[in-house]
């Protein structure tokens, strides 16, 4: 069987990896790397649970090979705060707002969410669950979620 | 997910020559590839990632054909200014599908030949003509509310789910193939095979063929289009029923009509019984619910999908309206 060497940027830093092709970026994130803050959901991309961002857009984890994500610039959720540890304003509205209850989805809404605002699309409540329609909560903590994102949206 | 071995060629030309492999097969931008492999439902012996290759990203819309690179993600065509504000139909097919993490994955080429959702095909087990040629079709008296009323035979009842594709055929549309020894342009009505009687086979694409763009004949048409798309949810969802419409018109009165359906059909599904009730006609509601009555008259319903054909007749005339609007 084949073993693909792969070079992973991942939240700033390089990481050399020895892997099975059919790992996929979310798998390599999470087994190889130990950074298990993006979460496997549905790994069938439907849910957004494993939502990151790769050049700067956000991606579904599942269905990226990690393979295809060489020489990308690969941003997880454990790459979002300063590096003094102050979380980013959309984890701090996400608190303040109280936008989760289980919080097993939170990784992925707030990558997504982060993305929802860069790109202009968080600009009414509508707009809002429109780009965030590809995250799943059953928790259903969707009103907090939006006004969480709509806050950040406002101050940015 | 089964084993293969993974080959990232620099140049398309290579690319072209992995391709041609036995067993080979092609990945761009993987939201449906790398789903089919992990479910089985593709086991390629050699995976060719042409999700990087520069030069078949570009979108030009300049000319007199509008030229679509087939590595173009869907995002970024849906929000282009120019196609929303030239081609409606098209910028909103895109939007209205899939969530924005798949769009900035998924490829304009790709999307194309995304495969069914057909239920009895993605579950591995059931009896598929389409995964296991021969073994027949458990949607025929099973659950079928979602399958296709057109372009379908006792073999095969599925859908496809594509909206781009959808979009593309109300307007004239190619898609430009190149394999390692040659290239073709194949007109869109031809790309697709309704699935009949047999199911296995999709579009005329080849083992060793890589589709390399997309190309729309400009028209003035494309002003006064739209996608209708009616969903069970209100985003993130397929189509139960969309219509694309393309219109000219002179003041009230169509002077060219253009209507595709999805959601409904085996493959993009044009409607030339829709564009002969519109051509002419003055464009009222009541004009526009005859068009949908012509365009499903020869729909053939199952069990559990008849409502398609009244859902239907209303997204044909709710879309020619708001065409009419536009042009």
């Amino acid at each position: 069987m084949q073993t693909l060497d792969v070079t992973l940027d991942v939240n700033g830093r390089t990481h050399s990896l020895q892997l099975d092709p059919r790992t996929t970026l979310l798998d390599a994130l999470r087994e190889h790397l130990g950074l298990t803050g993006t979460k496997v959901g549905c790994n069938h991309g439907t849910c957004g649970s494993c939502t990151v961002h790769v050049d700067g857009r956000r991606q579904l984890a599942c269905l990226v090979l990690a393979a295809s994500a060489a020489g990308r610039a690969v941003r997880t959720i454990e790459g979002l705060a300063a590096a003094d540890g102050t979380p980013h304003p959309m984890q701090a509205a996400f608190v303040a707002h109280d936008a989760l209850q289980c919080g097993y989805c939170t990784p992925g809404q707030i990558m997504s969410a982060v993305s929802c605002v860069e790109e202009g699309h968080a600009r009414t409540d509508d707009e809002i669950r429109e780009y965030m329609s590809g995250n799943l909560c059953r928790c259903a903590a969707y009103p907090n979620i939006v006004a969480a994102i709509a806050d950040v949206a406002r101050a940015a | 997910m089964q084993p293969f071995t993974y080959v990232r060629p620099d140049t398309l030309e290579q690319a072209l020559h992995e391709a041609a492999e036995p067993g080979a097969s092609v990945l761009a931008g993987g939201t449906t590839m790398v789903d089919l492999m992990r479910g089985d439902l593709a086991a390629p012996r050699r995976v060719v990632d042409i999700g990087h290759l520069p030069g078949l990203s570009e979108i030009d819309l300049s000319g007199p054909v509008l030229r679509f690179g087939a590595l173009a993600r869907m995002a970024d065509a849906a929000e282009d200014a120019a196609l929303k504000r030239d081609y409606p139909a098209l910028a909103e097919s895109l939007q209205l599908a899939a969530s924005q993490q798949l769009r900035n994955a998924a490829t304009l080429g790709g999307n194309l030949l995304q495969r069914t959702r057909c239920p009895y095909f993605r579950n591995g087990v059931s009896a598929c003509n389409k995964r296991v040629p021969g073994s027949g079709c458990s949607a025929l008296d099973g659950e079928d509310r979602e399958m296709a009323l057109f372009g379908i035979s006792d073999a095969c009842v599925a859908n496809y789910p594509g909206d781009w594709g959808t979009a593309l055929a109300a307007f004239d549309t190619a898609v430009e193939i190149r394999s390692a020894a040659a290239s073709r342009t194949v007109p869109l009505a031809n790309f697709h095979v309704a699935y009949g009687d047999d199911p296995a086979r999709e579009t005329v694409l080849e083992q060793g063929e890589i589709v390399t763009a997309i190309t729309v004949r400009a028209t003035p048409a494309g002003r006064g289009s739209t996608y209708a798309k009616v969903r069970d949810r209100q985003s993130y969802a397929y189509a139960l029923v969309s219509a694309a419409v393309a219109l000219e018109m002179d003041g009230d009165t169509v002077a060219s009509a253009r209507v595709s359906l999805g959601g409904v059909a085996s493959k993009p599904w044009r409607s030339a019984e829709a564009e002969a009730v519109l051509t002419g006609a003055t464009l009222t509601e009541a004009a526009g619910l005859r068009a949908g009555e012509a365009a499903f008259a020869g729909a053939r319903p199952g069990r559990h999908n008849a409502f398609k054909v009244e859902l239907g007749r209303r997204v044909v005339a709710r879309a020619a309206l708001t065409a009419s609007r536009r042009a």
